[in-house]
């Protein structure tokens, strides 16, 4: 895919737009990563239908969360997860030592509290993934170290 | 005039001659978000036609890893001919069924052409998914792949 430079200023512009706009109180920042979320989720429906044209098909959710790690994360960001681990019981989690949305950001703990807003997107990205897989997930992150970042898939079972 | 009427009249008998009875495409939850078929043929009797194959293909999905020699591939083949008609499958890896039912006159169709079928419609599909202006789940309502999709019904013999 394209260069990865334009995607991360873009990426950083819209938070702003989103965040600056109102900077008041909790309830306003939530739904304001809700809003990133779901954007992050239909760009991640329409990018896994373009790079699943030409993959055979998923045997089950392990080889599915092996794609995201490897060729969906590949796609975006030009590197694959570092480290992925299950319990086997639908809880999945990926590790990126060096995320490339917050590599600019720092590399330590300043602007630790910013970090939330810059990880909506790609919890969208890989939550609407996966929901374009046939899989149902409900998808966080937690960061304690920049620019490393665990991102949590908890597989709904319906 | 004359020689000018009865090519017309010839142009009209070929143009009905289409190799495609129809074209539908299937969402994953088993609804359809796209069905055409060709004026002539009852949409009722093509509407049932796909409703039936998607109990072959979901039979051909789930066996997938039972079988020997499994490819998981995305084209799934003839799924069953009826003496009217053949049904042909594919699905993608999100899950959307697409199914082309033509005419069992019709033997020259060969395998890598109903494929390359397939291929151009899962990448019109693909942009379809990418609009921004189409939600997932919707019926497809884009001129372009109406567009593909008449351009693969009325192709002539």
């Amino acid at each position: 895919m394209a260069d990865e430079a334009p995607f991360q200023f873009l990426h950083s512009e819209v938070i702003q737009y989103v965040f600056g706009a109102s900077d008041s109180g909790d309830a306003e920042t939530g739904r304001n990563i809700t809003k990133v979320e779901s954007m992050g989720f239909r760009v991640g429906q329409g990018l896994i239908e373009r790079l699943t044209k030409e993959t055979s098909r998923f045997k089950d959710e392990l080889d599915v969360m092996k794609f995201i790690c490897k060729d969906f994360w590949t796609c975006l960001f030009k590197k694959q997860i570092d480290n992925l681990r299950t319990n086997h019981q639908g809880i999945y989690v990926l590790q990126d030592s060096k995320f490339q949305l917050l590599s600019h950001l720092s590399a330590g703990k300043q602007y630790l509290d910013q970090a939330p807003k810059y990880l909506a997107f790609t919890c969208g990205l890989v939550r609407g993934a996966l929901s374009n897989l046939g899989v149902k997930s409900i998808v966080t992150a937690e960061v304690s170290i920049m620019p490393a970042c665990k991102f949590q898939v908890m597989i709904q079972k319906i | 005039m004359f020689g000018d009427s009865i090519r017309k009249c010839l142009a009209g008998l070929q143009g009905t001659q289409t190799w495609r009875v129809g074209i539908a495409v299937i969402a994953k939850e088993n609804y359809p978000l796209y069905i055409r078929s060709v004026a002539s043929q009852s949409e009722l009797k093509f509407h049932y036609t796909v409703h039936t194959s998607l109990d072959v293909v979901e039979e051909k999905i789930s066996a997938v890893g039972k079988s020997l020699g499994d490819q998981r591939e995305l084209y799934l083949g003839l799924l069953y001919p009826t003496e009217d008609y053949k049904v042909y499958g594919y699905v993608t890896n999100s899950k959307v069924k697409f199914v082309i039912v033509v005419d069992s006159s019709n033997t020259s169709l060969r395998d890598n052409e109903i494929r390359s079928m397939f291929r151009k419609l899962h990448n019109s599909f693909t942009d379809v998914m990418c609009n921004p202006f189409h939600n997932p789940g919707d019926p497809i309502q884009s001129k372009a792949f109406d567009g593909i999709v008449s351009g693969m019904m009325v192709q002539t013999g």
